[in-house]
Parts: structure tokens; C-alpha cells; sequence
């Protein structure tokens, strides 16, 4: 097991690689001159050649890359102009902002999606699963931007329950940040919500019909624990999949969420940096996001151990 | 304290799918005593499986139902009991094994957890209790060192290992009627023989009576003391072993006792087969059931459905010819053989 995690952790390091080779590819492909954007309209040549000259944008394209790759390998993210302050700040500010929205979505998600996949499983072919099918549908193929805007038209602009923008501090009160982190998460959970639901009936359906399951109830088990454990613990391969897919892609998610809402996370920091020709921030934050990708990915794969003694990892192996 | 363990009394089971209402068990009726065995054998889909499982209310409902009947433990007619006092009995008074070890153990507990489970659920012990227990249930159904497998996978184990982890788990909490539904069909010839040995020891052991279900006569003979015969949801022939070994009655049991594989003497196998198949269970069935595939069916089998008579002390049979009065001449067996078979 720990060759198995050692060997998925330099495997990391190609992927990472590959990332950061099309991130930089992308960033210096994209039309203007970033010296000239950042200073905007009133500066003078000589600035604009001035700073051109500082982000090093002069030399041939390939310096610039081993540049950016070396620095990165000692964990020098480098600094924004446009933020004035080490890119590793400017994570650690945003960063947490994006695990508060997405873990809450997440449990939204795990909360509503699991039980009403279950109960759909148990009650198969009845109302309730048909309306279930209906919903869970609509629910993976929602666009998230329409969905947001719904939300704060109807649930701020309309009913005023809730602020339709921003993040609540802390310092205000509980009920304030609370307030504020509703219909992002709700919007940001919409998907995750109805795949996992989705995967947790169609799983509870094949397993619940199995022997195991008989005996579980001879042996005098109340049908909670017979569902709940002796079902639900083999359903779990697959929405293990579904979660580690869904985490991934929530923070892909959330650049849009963030931007409807005004979050201020990584997903609305990276867009801004993008309209600031930022490529710094914009570089380091994309490949921030594909080290949390791979990361969970491999938690996933570790978590399937532990939910599944069948499964069995070859030494060292990437499998 | 009475004699008698279980009683069932006109037991009906139905599976509703739309419209349509299969009767798949139609008053089955019979009574076990304390430390007695009975074997219940008749072809696929004679409803078998459904009697089982109803006498420990674990029919799939909907689509399933028991529509009649008492089923009396002990006394207490265990369809007038709340799911809680049901569960009770589940596991601790009346335990069941399945057909197929290979997936009535789940597969992502631990083999020691699933034993523990059912101790620790019906029996106030602590969690070392429940472990030592455990440890010791393996090595009662056989299991070399036991401690080090607790804690293994049933993935880990052979089928016939499998069969006795289940074994363990059902007598673990000391039950008074173990209900074994073809425990030993899945398993290889010599295994089988085994499981069989294991379970007729457990049962002195234990005093347990077991309800056996089975395709293999040769398993009803051995460690049964009652046999009932059932055929499309009915019981047709019921009695002690001794009188259904030495004088079988009804012509399915003729037909059925045929069909077991004998050695003939030019080391073939000769293997009889009862011509046609069993009735559709979802059609209303007039007459006797058996009377279509009944080579002594005469016009009164097609019209009216045969009584149950008890033709003999403790010998019961469902047939108009086979009364007080009357008795059927069998004829050879030669005249339904179907299929040579060579080993
Ligand atoms: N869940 C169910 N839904 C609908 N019908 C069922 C169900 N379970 C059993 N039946 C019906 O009940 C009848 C009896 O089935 P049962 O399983 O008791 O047969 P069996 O005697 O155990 O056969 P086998 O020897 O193949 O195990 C079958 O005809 C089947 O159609
Ligand atoms: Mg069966």
C-alpha cells in the first residue's frame, strides 16, 4: 500500500508537467501585450518596454519556460504584479474560500443525493421514483449559470431572502456568512446532487436483490442496518467514483458559481487575473487546480481499499 | 414444555405482479417436533424456496404475501407478530441458510464481523465475549485456526468453507429450527458429504431441528425423520421417512424417487425424467395439479381437486386413488424413462 501511494505520487509529476507546459503555451498565446494591459491605456511606451523587459516577456519563449519550470520545481510561485503580493498568498486568501463553497455543496449533495437514492432504490417503480427519475434528470443537465441567476432573481431580488452576491465575514455574525453561502452552494450542489442520487439508485438496485442481503435480514437485522450497511457499503465503489469525479469538476464548477455569485475564491480569481492578463496567477492557479485533481483522484482510489477488501493493489504498480 | 416446535397450517403464499397473482405456495400444511428433521423435496419452482422464506416472514412484499395461514412457533403464530418481535426471532430462535455460499456472505464485511453481528444482536455480551464466541463457532463448524481467520474476507475462503461460515452464523445464538434451503447443492460432491456430516454432528450438538430443502433424495434419507412432497405449491404426499422410503404413494413421488440418479449395472446412469412440466402458477388450477403429467389420471383428476388423506398412521397423501379404500398398482419404471446418461 505505501509503494502503491509512493508510486501514484511521482506518477503525479508527468501529469503536472503536462499541465503546466499547456498553461504556459496557452497564456502566451493569447492576443496583446501583457505589460500593455496591466498599465493600462495612459502608459508611456517606455513603461509598457519597461515592464515588458521585468516580466521577462522579451526573452525567447523557451527561456521563459525553463525559467517558470525551474522556479516552480522550488516551490517559487512567483509574485503578481497586478495583486502586488506572492502568489502563495494570493492562494492561501482564495483558496479557502473555494473549500468553504464547494464542501458545503458537497454536503448538500451527499446529504440530499445519497438518502433519496436510496429511498428511490427501495421503493422502485413507485410515485416516488418516477418523480425522483424526473428531478435527478433535470439536475444533471442544468446549466449552472441559468440556475444561478434563478436563484438570485427569485430568492433575492424577489423574495430578498438572501444577498445575492459576495461572501459574509465571519465577524458578522454566523447567520450573515450562512446567509451568504446559501444559493452558492445550492447552485454549485445542483449537479453533484442529482449524479449522485442518480448513481447511489442505480447501485442500491443491483445490490439489494443480493443473497447477502437475505442473510442480513435472517439474521434478525432491522432494515435500516440492513440497507444502510449491508447494502450501502457495497454500493459504495461506484459513488466513490462519482465523488472523487464530482469534487474534481466542483472546482471547475465553482469558477462559474463563483463568478454568478461574486465568491471570492480561486474560480474568481483566476477569471479576473485572466481579464488582467495576469499569466503569472493564472498559470500557477491552473496547476494548483490540476494538483488538487490528482490529489483526490488518488485519495479516491485509496478510499476504494477501504470500502472494498477485494481490491487489491499492485506493488508499486500505477494500476 | 410441548413436543412440538412448528406448526404450519394451510400456509398461502401469492405473488402479485399487475394482474396477475401467482399462487405460488396453496396450503401447505405440517407440524415438526423438537430435535425432529424434515425434508421438503419436489421440483423447481414447487414453491420449496417460498415456504422457507415465509415461515421467517422474508418474502419479498409487494410482490409477495402470505395469504393465509398460521405458522405456529412454539405456540405463537408468528404471523400475528410486530416486525420487532419477528426480528427477535430471526437469527436467535429460527436461523436459515441459503443455496449458494458463494454470495450469501457479504463480501466487504469481515468474516468474524459477520458472526459477531448476530451474536452481539441477540445475546447481551460484551465485544470480547462476542469475539471469543465467534472463535469458537469456527472451530466448531471446522475451520483451522480460527483467530487468524476472523478477521479474513469471505473472498478469501472456499465455497465450502463459505458453507460452513454461514453454518457458524446461523446457529451461533444456539436456534431451535435451523431452515437450510439446498445448503449443500452448490458445493462439490465430497464437500457436500462433508457439510452434511457436519451438520447432522452439529445437530446433536445443538438440538436443533432442521427444516432441509433438497433436490437430493439421498440427503432425505440420511438425516431426515418427515418428508414432504410438494408439487405446484401443494403438498401431495407427506409422512415419516420410513413410510414414503418403504412405500411411497403418490405417482410424483413415484415419478420423483425415479428420476434420482441409480447405477445400473453396466456403470450407467440411468436418469428418468416425469414427462411434461409443472402447471402455470398464475392460472386458476382445476382438479389435480399433477393430473396432466399423471400416467393413472383418469376423467374425476381433471374435475375435482384430490383431499388430503392419511392413508396410513403419519402418512398423508393427495391423490384419488390412493385412499383408505383404494391404492394404485405403480407400474415399472422402465415406462418413463426418458434419457440415458452415461457417466
Ligand atoms: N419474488 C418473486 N416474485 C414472483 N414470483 C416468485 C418470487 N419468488 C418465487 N416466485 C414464484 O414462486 C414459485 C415457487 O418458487 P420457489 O422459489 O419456492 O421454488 P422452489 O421449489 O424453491 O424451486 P427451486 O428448486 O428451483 O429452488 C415459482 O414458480 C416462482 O414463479
Ligand atoms: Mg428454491
Amino acid at each position: 500500500m505505501g509503494k502503491y501511494i509512493l508510486g501514484r505520487i511521482l506518477n503525479m509529476i508527468p501529469t503536472l508537467l503536462i499541465v503546466a507546459i499547456i498553461i504556459f503555451l496557452i497564456t502566451r498565446m493569447l492576443p496583446g501585450n501583457p505589460a500593455a494591459v496591466m498599465l493600462g491605456p495612459q502608459a508611456s511606451a517606455a513603461e509598457i518596454e519597461a515592464l515588458t523587459e521585468k516580466l521577462g516577456l522579451n526573452d525567447p519563449l523557451y527561456i521563459q519556460f525553463f525559467d517558470y519550470i525551474g522556479n516552480l520545481l522550488q516551490g517559487d510561485l512567483g509574485n503578481s504584479l497586478t495583486y502586488n503580493m506572492p502568489i502563495i498568498d494570493l492562494i492561501m486568501e482564495r483558496f479557502p474560500n473555494t473549500v468553504i463553497l464547494a464542501a458545503s455543496a458537497l454536503l448538500i449533495a451527499i446529504i440530499v443525493g445519497v438518502p433519496a437514492g436510496i429511498i428511490a432504490a427501495r421503493k422502485q417503480n413507485s410515485i416516488f421514483d418516477y418523480a425522483f427519475t424526473t428531478f435527478s434528470l433535470m439536475g444533471v443537465s442544468m446549466p449552472i449559470f441559468w440556475l444561478g441567476i434563478m436563484l438570485v432573481l427569485f430568492f433575492s431580488v424577489n423574495l430578498g431572502w438572501f444577498p445575492a452576491t459576495g461572501m459574509g465575514s465571519m465577524d458578522e455574525g454566523i447567520g450573515n456568512f450562512i446567509s451568504h453561502l446559501i444559493l452558492p452552494s445550492i447552485a454549485l450542489a445542483t449537479i453533484p446532487t442529482a449524479q449522485f442520487a442518480r448513481i447511489t439508485r442505480s447501485s442500491m438496485l443491483e445490490v439489494i436483490s443480493q443473497d447477502y442481503v437475505k442473510t442480513a435480514r435472517s439474521k434478525g437485522l432491522h432494515e435500516f442496518f440492513v440497507i444502510c450497511k449491508h447494502a450501502f457499503k457495497n454500493a459504495l465503489t461506484p459513488l466513490l467514483t462519482v465523488l472523487g469525479l464530482q469534487i474534481s469538476s466542483m472546482l471547475g464548477g465553482a469558477v462559474l458559481t463563483e463568478t454568478i455569485f461574486s465568491w471570492p475564491g480561486i474560480g474568481l480569481l483566476i477569471i479576473d487575473a485572466i481579464g488582467k492578463r495576469d499569466f503569472v496567477v493564472v498559470q500557477n492557479m491552473v496547476i494548483f487546480i490540476a494538483l488538487i485533481y490528482v490529489v483526490v483522484n488518488l485519495l479516491v482510489d485509496i478510499s476504494y481499499k477501504v470500502v472494498n477488501p477485494r481490491i487489491k493493489y499492485g506493488k508499486g504498480g500505477t494500476n | 414444555m410441548s413436543n412440538e416446535l412448528l406448526k404450519v397450517e394451510n400456509l398461502e403464499v401469492q405473488f402479485k405482479s399487475g394482474s396477475t397473482v401467482t399462487k405460488a405456495v396453496n396450503g401447505v400444511s405440517f407440524t415438526l417436533n423438537r430435535k425432529e428433521n424434515i425434508g421438503i423435496v419436489g421440483e423447481s419452482g414447487s414453491g420449496k424456496s417460498v415456504t422457507a422464506t415465509s415461515l421467517l416472514r422474508l418474502i419479498p412484499t409487494p410482490p409477495g404475501n402470505i395469504s393465509g395461514g398460521k405458522i405456529l412457533f412454539e405456540g405463537k403464530d408468528l404471523l400475528t407478530l410486530s416486525d420487532k418481535e419477528m426480528r427477535d426471532i430471526r437469527g436467535n430462535d429460527i436461523s436459515m441458510i441459503f443455496q449458494d455460499p458463494l454470495t450469501s456472505l457479504n463480501p466487504v464485511f469481515s468474516v468474524g464481523d459477520q458472526i459477531m453481528e448476530s451474536i452481539k444482536l441477540h445475546q447481551k455480551v460484551s465485544k470480547k465475549e462476542a469475539k471469543q464466541k465467534a472463535i469458537q463457532m469456527l472451530q466448531l463448524v471446522g475451520i483451522p485456526a480460527p483467530e487468524k481467520r476472523l478477521n479474513m474476507y469471505p473472498h478469501e475462503f472456499s465455497g465450502g468453507m463459505r458453507q460452513r461460515v454461514m453454518i457458524a452464523i446461523a446457529l451461533s445464538c444456539n436456534p431451535k429450527l435451523l431452515i437450510a434451503d439446498e445448503p449443500t447443492t452448490a458445493l462439490d460432491v465430497t464437500v457436500q458429504a462433508q457439510i452434511l456430516e457436519l451438520m447432522k454432528k452439529l445437530q446433536d450438538e445443538f438440538n436443533t431441528s432442521i427444516i432441509m430443502i433438497t433436490h437430493d433424495l439421498g440427503v432425505v434419507w440420511e438425516i431426515c425423520h418427515k418428508v414432504l412432497v410438494m408439487y405446484a405449491g401443494n403438498v401431495i404426499e407427506y409422512g415419516t421417512v420410513e413410510e414414503i422410503h418403504d412405500q411411497p404413494m403418490h405417482p410424483y413421488t413415484w415419478g420423483l424417487l425415479d428420476s434420482q440418479i441409480t447405477e445400473s449395472v453396466e456403470d450407467h446412469e440411468m436418469l428418468t425424467t416425469i414427462p411434461g412440466s409443472p402447471p402455470d402458477l398464475r392460472q386458476e388450477i382445476k382438479g389435480c395439479p399433477f393430473a396432466p403429467r399423471c400416467s393413472y389420471a383418469r376423467d374425476i383428476c381433471f374435475s375435482k381437486a384430490p383431499e388430503m388423506v392419511e392413508v396410513k398412521e403419519k402418512h398423508f397423501v393427495a391423490c384419488h386413488f390412493q385412499t383408505k379404500e383404494t391404492r394404485l398398482n405403480r407400474k415399472e419404471r422402465s415406462t418413463h424413462v426418458r434419457a440415458v446418461v452415461k457417466s
